[in-house]
């Protein structure tokens, strides 16, 4: 089925095969920095000049321009990852399984910097760098999900294996998740509430607000990029027995 | 089908009964872990009796991870697994099986001995009654989300570290809810919900995981 619907032609759906993917994140890659690198500029500026001090927390609270951004990035990332994995695993595209394989070290780098902000912010608001808090405890063991992927596929030489099995982990990770989530809640809560929800009016100034939400799409443009840039060395790295490679090196 | 999966947990115990030793040093391994830590942290009774549930289910996990090679190495190395593999019965239950055999000589040991390890840590009697309640009903779950790691890291170099580091992230609500129960009954609130949401776990993983175990081993094999 899915060979009839590249016999077609046409369709955005050729893109799964490598050869036609390369040149496009290729052309794909530039955009995205560019709208990472401006959102974030914009951003930073926001949160740095324009945003107020806020009354309880003074200064210091200001890492929330990175931390909450890398926050929600770590999480939504690792559902991207599993998400791409999982088509992986059922069409059996190969793009996809890289597309995962791409995006890993992405979410760890964004759940390292969102523990990493959180502990510089800890030490003046909680007079401590780590507490085992629900949220922090949990966004730790993402890390350690995030770390098992990626061991588990270069523990694997065969890429095709090293595909499936990081998917299933994936899956089953990302049915764990909540789990993980809610069972650590229930253990310990010392974190604030989320201050921002989708159902009652968020907790902040309207500008603290929109510096965040401009940095985390300029963080999301920025995982887009670099997984794309990544995803690419991966194409490389895996076709380069192939013509088109061959050809691609001949002209350069 | 029932006969099947009896077949198989019949097997599995059967070379289990060969192999005692190795049932034994899990079981050993056990104890031994748990002993160290008065050791390590002094003998002061209520330090012990604060951290003894925790104690306890840290080493019931790490118990589990050691033991978790013998699910399929020997099936795999030998081409059992493979006739499994292929054989008409549905994959899930024969992983099943397995996993059920897994627990009845590590989880359920391990539960029986707890008895005594609460002795040794100064536990009352409700809370020695919750913990060996929270390890029966939390071991299954060791054993079957177990499996998956083991079957994804089946014939992989440095399988033993590697899989501890997948499958110990994935254990946390368990070693959360089991610690927790025991916690909550020595602050006389009472187990009851914990031991709840444990046996949820349980039957969520035993109708979930076969089949992931079984994709996985599909995945190993092929």
């Amino acid at each position: 089925m899915q060979t009839n619907v590249l016999a077609a032609g046409g369709g955005w759906w050729k893109y799964a095969a490598p050869n036609l993917f390369y040149p496009l994140a290729g052309k794909m890659i530039p955009w995205f920095a560019a709208a990472a690198t401006a959102l974030c500029a914009l951003g930073l500026y926001i949160g740095f000049f324009v945003a107020p001090t806020d009354a309880t927390q003074g200064e210091s609270y200001r890492i929330i321009f990175i931390h909450v951004p890398s926050a929600w990035m770590s999480m939504f990332l690792y559902v991207v990852m599993a998400f791409w994995a999982a088509v992986g695993l059922a069409l059996n595209t190969r793009l996809s399984s890289m597309m995962a394989t791409a995006i890993a070290p992405t979410g760890a780098i964004m759940t390292f910097i969102a523990l990493w902000s959180g502990a510089l912010w800890g030490r003046p608001t909680w007079g401590t760098y780590w507490v085992w808090d629900a949220r922090l405890t949990s966004e730790l063991i993402l890390l350690f999900l995030y770390l098992g992927f990626m061991a588990l596929q270069a523990a694997i030489d065969d890429p095709r294996r090293a595909d499936k099995a990081g998917a299933v982990l994936a899956i089953v990770g990302v049915v764990n998740v909540p789990i993980i989530y809610f069972s650590v809640k229930w253990w310990n809560t010392l974190h604030q509430g989320a201050s921002v929800s989708l159902s009652k009016a968020p907790t902040m100034a309207a500008t603290m607000l929109t510096g965040m939400l401009v940095m985390a799409l300029g963080f999301w443009m920025y995982s887009i990029a670099i997984s794309l840039a990544r995803v690419r060395a991966i194409i490389l790295e895996r076709e380069r027995r192939s013509d088109w490679i061959k050809e691609l090196a001949g002209n350069a | 089908m029932l006969r099947t999966l009896a077949a198989v947990v019949r097997r599995d115990l059967l070379l289990a009964f060969r192999q005692r030793a190795d049932v034994a040093n899990t079981l050993l391994f056990f104890v031994v872990v748990v002993t160290m830590v008065p050791l390590g942290v002094g003998a002061e009774p209520n330090l012990l009796r604060s951290i003894a549930p925790g104690v306890v289910w840290v080493a019931a996990l790490l118990a589990a991870i050691l033991s978790l090679n013998r699910l399929f190495a020997a099936d795999f190395a030998d081409g059992t697994l493979e006739q499994m593999l292929i054989s008409a019965e549905p994959l899930p239950l024969i992983v099943l099986g397995k996993t059920a055999a897994h627990w009845l000589v590590t989880g359920v040991p391990v539960t029986a001995i707890a008895v005594v390890l609460g002795i040794m840590f100064d536990l009352g009697v409700g809370e020695t009654a919750t913990l060996m309640a929270s390890l029966a009903l939390g071991t299954p779950v060791l054993s079957l989300i177990g499996a998956v790691g083991a079957a994804l890291t089946l014939g992989l170099r440095g399988g033993g570290v590697l899989v501890s580091l997948l499958v110990l992230p994935l254990y946390v609500p368990v070693l959360i809810l089991g610690a927790g129960s025991v916690e909550a009954v020595a602050a006389g609130l009472g187990g009851g919900p914990y031991l709840l949401l444990l046996g949820a776990l349980a039957l969520f993983a035993i109708v979930l995981t076969p089949w992931a175990v079984s994709a996985a081993l599909r995945i190993s094999v092929e």
